[in-house]
Order: structure tokens, then sequence, then C-alpha cells
């Protein structure tokens, strides 16, 4: 191989790994503190009586149509959030009484979605909501990669939204509490930053210990979220998921991340090599055969 | 071989002009049965990705909040790129380890991977709810650089463009333009070890998709070396692919091909024989490592278990036999039926992944089965592929010898 082939090739790898070697030391940033404190909600499920204001005020918040509340039929069948619906009350039967869930975006402190996104219009923002913007492409590589399962996508339309709870991001902005924790009559959903809640939880939970289960379901589970629960019953009775695990999402796909700039790297290099060794047999071969 | 194209005198733009309508005429005949049943497809495909467009993803799709991935992304996308791995593999063999027994199929390989990127992983704007997004990733509208999607985006990207100049030799000989044909000629190894490394990262990070959708498919299928799998797996999905468009295209073009080749393309089919059976058995190790040290000996005796067993020993262990058997014996029949074996397998493998076990705890009555019109538009796009294929195999030398001067010029080069 000639110098000038030798340089275009290293050129060509040079130009894909620029690309690339900025993934890696990015992936954490984008989930961590930044200066300001994660700020979420704890729900105390035993104090939720199903009364679905939460969920007439976030569609309130969100110009959504509002659900008519005072129909309890709704409880007969388990409801999953909708691109019309960010968040929804579910009963369970358990051993001890009804119990009633809300279910919304957790907002993971390193969420999958937001290392998902290719075109960052999934966003972990600095108070800690998780967003969405209008650059996204559709592609929904956030659903596959949500724990949860909560971005939902409209897929009735010609230019379809990323439908989901955003911890009402525009009202945080102003200072405000979300939608839902306002219009709570139970108080049982109560904002602050993430750690006064923990603090809170576990207050409650060491003074009532034959009251709830030793457990905040969102302090470790997939790396920590914004929106903690507590419970009376284990929580895959009321409709958690338990084996997710603790590790935070974006951490499965750093492996494959760190090892791309190598392999960027390595690979040319490789395959120049043999290229030059088989190349050099051919020549001597050649000559061989003249001689 | 009468299909010896005169090289044409392209002097000006109205030269370029007449030859381009000339050759834009169909050759041979119309009404072929191919043609016949695969017009009326395509047309009912236009019509419904144009439907689509304007109603939105769930006008003839099945897709759910639940399963937001299905064939489009499943079939075309994952299966699709993964055939085209011929094209890797093959340039790998002939411009680095410079072996010039295959070098008579490297440009209907190398073409072939090309389509197949062009048109099924074209097929994923289709799918996009905002097609019109798609330049975002490429163009810095916010760069996702901790998405996997996003290299897989920028590597697909990059690995057209050197696919391009990997075939485009042929292009210019098609024209006539030597200039540019020893331009392009001379790009070829660094864009043969640019396309290996992409199609490296690639390939795997496909699988690597997948590492966020922990706890959504099935035990048996998730582990952190997805992206080593698919990787190995793309090799002999690609070479399998190779083997069987070859079979076919041998039958359709035989007009292009001289005796010689014929003979010599025994020997090809033998040793891509032996090339799949390697990789799978490396690939079937590791698939056995893998259940060992995940411990999934107590999925085995459930139905998910059968199915499991089903992919990896009747749709790899058993075509990789089968290979080696053909190999031995020199039985080609053999070894084509081990490769559609081997492609069924991969088809089987990438579904299970994107569909059949994702959220394999999901009821089946909510599961997500592909609606037809889905499935249409799939097999409109692939024959779209196999016309535009046909179409550049009867006019540019992919199959029949390169004009005079183009041979001369090689020669010159190789020196």
């Amino acid at each position: 191989m000639d110098r000038r082939r030798f340089l275009k090739t290293l050129g060509a790898g040079i130009l894909g790994t620029a690309g690339t070697t900025l993934t890696a030391s990015r992936l954490k940033a984008e989930g961590v503190v930044g200066g300001k404190e994660f700020v979420g909600v704890l729900v105390d499920t035993t104090r939720c009586i199903g009364c679905r204001s939460c969920e007439e005020a976030c569609a309130e918040a969100h110009d959504l149509p509002v659900p008519d509340i005072s129909d309890e039929s709704v409880f007969e069948k388990r409801r999953d959030t909708s691109v019309t619906q960010w968040t929804v009350v579910n009963r369970y039967e358990t051993k001890k009484g009804e119990v009633f869930v809300k279910r919304q975006c957790m907002h993971c402190s390193q969420p999958g979605c937001v290392a998902a996104c290719l075109v960052k219009a999934m966003k972990k923002r600095k108070q800690g909501p998780v967003t969405w913007d209008e650059n996204c492409m559709g592609c929904r590589y956030c659903m596959v990669s949500c724990p949860f399962d909560i971005p939902k996508f409209e897929y009735n339309s010609w230019n379809p939204r990323i439908q989901k709870c955003n911890l009402c991001w525009e009202r945080l902005k102003q200072g405000e509490q979300p939608a839902c924790v306002e219009a709570c009559p139970q108080e049982a959903l109560v904002f602050g930053t993430r750690r006064e809640l923990v603090e809170e939880a576990k207050r409650r939970i060491y003074q009532r210990p034959e009251k709830y289960v030793h457990h905040i379901y969102g302090e470790y589970e997939v790396g920590g979220t914004e929106w903690l629960y507590l419970s009376a019953v284990p929580f895959e009775q009321i409709g958690f998921r338990t084996d997710l695990g603790t590790i935070a999402y974006p951490e499965y796909s750093t492996g494959f991340l760190y090892a791309v700039p190598i392999v960027l790297i390595l690979w040319p290099m490789f395959l120049m090599g043999v290229s030059y060794i088989t190349k050099r047999e051919e020549e001597i071969g050649r000559e061989g055969e003249t001689r | 071989m009468n299909g010896k194209t005169a090289t044409p005198e392209i002097k000006s733009i109205k030269d370029f002009m007449v030859f381009i309508r000339g050759e834009l005429k169909p050759k041979g005949k119309i009404l072929t049965p191919f043609n016949v049943i695969s017009a009326p497809v395509m047309l009912l495909g236009v019509i419904l990705i144009a439907y689509r467009m304007v109603k939105g993803l769930s006008s003839i799709t099945n897709l759910s909040q639940e399963f937001p991935w299905g064939v489009w992304i499943g079939f075309d996308v994952m299966t699709g790129v993964a055939f085209a791995g011929g094209a890797y593999v093959l340039t790998f063999v002939v411009y680095i380890l410079r072996s010039e027994k295959y070098h008579s199929i490297i440009r209907a390989t190398v073409l072939n991977g090309f389509l197949a990127y062009v048109f099924y992983a074209g097929a994923l704007v289709v799918d996009l709810g905002r097609p019109w997004h798609i330049f975002n990733p490429i163009i810095g509208n916010k760069f996702g650089l901790s998405s996997v999607l996003f290299l897989v985006a920028w590597h697909f990207l990059l690995y057209m463009i050197a696919e391009f100049i990997e075939i485009s030799p042929a292009l210019a000989e098609w024209l006539g333009w030597k200039m540019i044909r020893r331009i392009l000629r001379a790009l070829t190894l660094g864009a043969v070890i640019f396309g290996i490394t992409l199609s490296t990262l690639h390939q795997s990070g496909l699988g690597a998709l997948f590492m966020m959708a922990r706890g959504k498919i099935h035990p048996l299928w998730y582990t952190q070396f997805i992206p080593i799998l698919f990787f190995i797996s793309s090799i002999f999905a690609g070479l399998s692919l190779v083997i069987f468009e070859g079979t076919i295209s041998h039958r359709v073009f035989s007009d292009q091909l001289d005796h010689e080749y014929h003979t010599k393309y025994n020997d090809i089919l033998v040793g891509l024989a032996k090339g799949c059976a390697c990789t799978m058995l490396a690939y079937f190790f590791l698939k056995v490592l893998i259940f060992m040290h995940g411990q999934h000996w107590p999925y085995i005796h459930t139905p998910w278990g059968y199915w499991y067993l089903v992919e990896v020993i009747g749709l790899v262990l058993i075509p990789c036999f089968l290979f080696l058997r053909g190999a031995i014996d020199r039985n080609l029949t053999v070894i084509r039926v081990a490769a559609v074996l081997t492609m069924v397998g991969i088809i089987i493998n990438r579904l299970n992944y994107t569909i059949i076990a994702f959220k394999w705890y999901v009821p089946l009555p909510v599961h997500y089965v592909p609606h037809w019109m889905e499935i249409e538009t799939t097999l409109a796009i692939i024959f779209a592929e196999i016309w535009v294929f046909r179409w550049i195999i009867n006019r540019m030398p992919i199959m029949r010898h390169p004009p005079e001067w183009a041979i001369e010029q090689e020669e010159q080069i190789v020196r």
C-alpha cells in the first residue's frame, strides 16, 4: 500500500470516529443533577381514595379531553395512560382492601427514553421532568426503551407526537406545583425535591412500620425515579414491575457504545495490515512467475 | 454471451440523454409471470403508503402503544440488513484477503447489499411517524450522541456511500467514463475497509438497540451479547442469501454468463457453504455458552423453550451440519436447502427480538400480529428492489464481463 492510499484510508477511519468518540463521555451527564436537585412527587397509595381529581386537573392543565370523574365504572378495567390521558388511577383488590394507584411517567433520574432518542427530542430537564420536543422523528425507540411503557404515540395522526406526563414542566418553570399534586384532596401526592421526598417516605415507614411495606418504589428502581411510591401491600400486587433491577437503563447500552470507538480505530488498522500482507504476497508471487 | 454491450460514446449532454432514454426502455418480454404478479402488488403498495402518509400509521398497521415496532422494523430493517451482510463479508474476502475465486460474484453481491440498504432500510421512512425529520440526526438538529440508534443511522448512511463507491466502477463502465472509472476504482480499497468497519458496528448496533428492551424480551433471547450474536449471524445470513440469490439469478440471467463461469460457480458455492458452516458453529457455541452462563435450564421445558430449540437446533445446528455435508460431498442441492433453512432461521431470530419474544408475557389476543397491509407494502418493497436489481443487471456489467478498456485499466491498477 502506498502512502497516499494509507492516508486516504486512515482519513476515512478518523472521519467515522469523530462522530462517535464523544458518545461515551456524554452518556451519563444526561441524567445527573445539573447543579440543581431534581424535584419529584411522593405518592402514598394508602391515602389515595380514587377520586380522580388528579386526572381531571392533568387534563385541564394540558388541554386534553377532561374525563368524567364521577364515573366509577372505569375502575372495572385496568387502564393504561394514553395519548389523551397522561395519568390514570387504577383500583386493585388486595388483602388490605381496595388500593388506588395513580400511574404516569416516572421521570427516571437517568431515563432510557432520553438515552434512546437520536435527536434529543426526549430531554431530561435540570429540574427533573422528562419532556418531548417537536424535532422528534417518530421512530418510537423511546417506547421500546422505557421500562414502564410510558411514552404514547399518536398513531392516528399524519403528524404524530409522543404524549406523556411532563411533570407539568410549564408550571414548574413558573414556580408552581404540578396540577395533579395541587388538586389532590387527600395529600396523597407530595411535591418536593427528591431528597426531601425520600426522607419523608422513610419517616412514614419508620413511624408506621405495620402500615407500610418496607420499600420505597422508585428510590432505587432503574437507577432511581423522580416519582416515588409508598404502599401497604407488596408492589407487585398493585401493578408495579418489581423485576426491573436497580441499574439505570442507559447503562445497558454503554458497553456497546464504549466498544464503538475501539472498533472504529482497530478494525481499519487490522484490515489495512491484512491487505498489505496479501498485496505483498501477490507481488512476490507475480515476480516469481516472470522469472 | 450475447449481452455484450458496446461502450457508448458520450460527448455531450444530448448524447447522454439519448443513451439514458434508450436504456430506460424495457429489455426482454414484458408479460412475464413475475411481472404480472409483482406489478399489481407494487401499485397497491404505493397506494397504501400514500394512504398511510395522510391518515397516520394506524391506518394500515397493527402497531400499538404496547408494540411500537412491527414487521417494518422487524423484517424490513432487521432481517433485510442481516441479509445484506454478504457484501461486507465478500469484499473482505476479495479485496482484503485477495481471494480471486470469489471475484466473479463480488459485484452482484455488493449491488444486492447496496439495494437492500436503499430499499429495506429506506422502508424505514414509511415507518417513521415524522419522516420529514429523518435528516435531523444528520444535519445536526440536536445530536443524540448517547443513542445507539444515532450511531446506527450514521453508519447506515456512511455505509450506503461506501457501498455505492464499491459498485460505482460498474456504473462508469456502463456510461463509458474512463477517467471517472479510474478515480472510483482507486477509492475501492478505502471504501472496502471503511465499509467493513461500519458493517461490524451497525450489524451489531441493530442488536444493541434492544439492550434497553431488557425485561421486555424473553430471557432466552435477552443477553448482553446480543450485539455480538447479531454480528456473527449477519455473516452466515449474508452468505446464505448470496447462495440463494445466486442460484436464482444464474437461472434468470444465464445468458450473460460464459461456460467457464458456470463451472467455477460450483466451487464458489462449496466455499461459501464452508464459510457458513464455520460461522454457524461459532454462533451455536456462543449460544450454548450464553445459555449455560445465564442458567436458562428452567425455561427450556416451556413453550418458549421449545420455540428457542426450534431456532437454535432446527435452524442453526441442522443447516450448519447440512452445509458441512454439502461441502464435503459437493452436493449443491444440500447446500441450497441449508441456505434456505438458515435464512428462515435468521428471519425467525430477528422477529423474535422485535415481535415474537418481545413482550412475551402479553396474552396472545393483545399481542401484535402484522396487518395484511403491512405485509403487502413489505412485499411491494421487495419487488421494487428486484425490479431495480434486474434493470441494472441487464444494463451494467455486474454479472457479465466488463468492457475491454476496463479490463486493461484493471491490469494497470493491479501492477
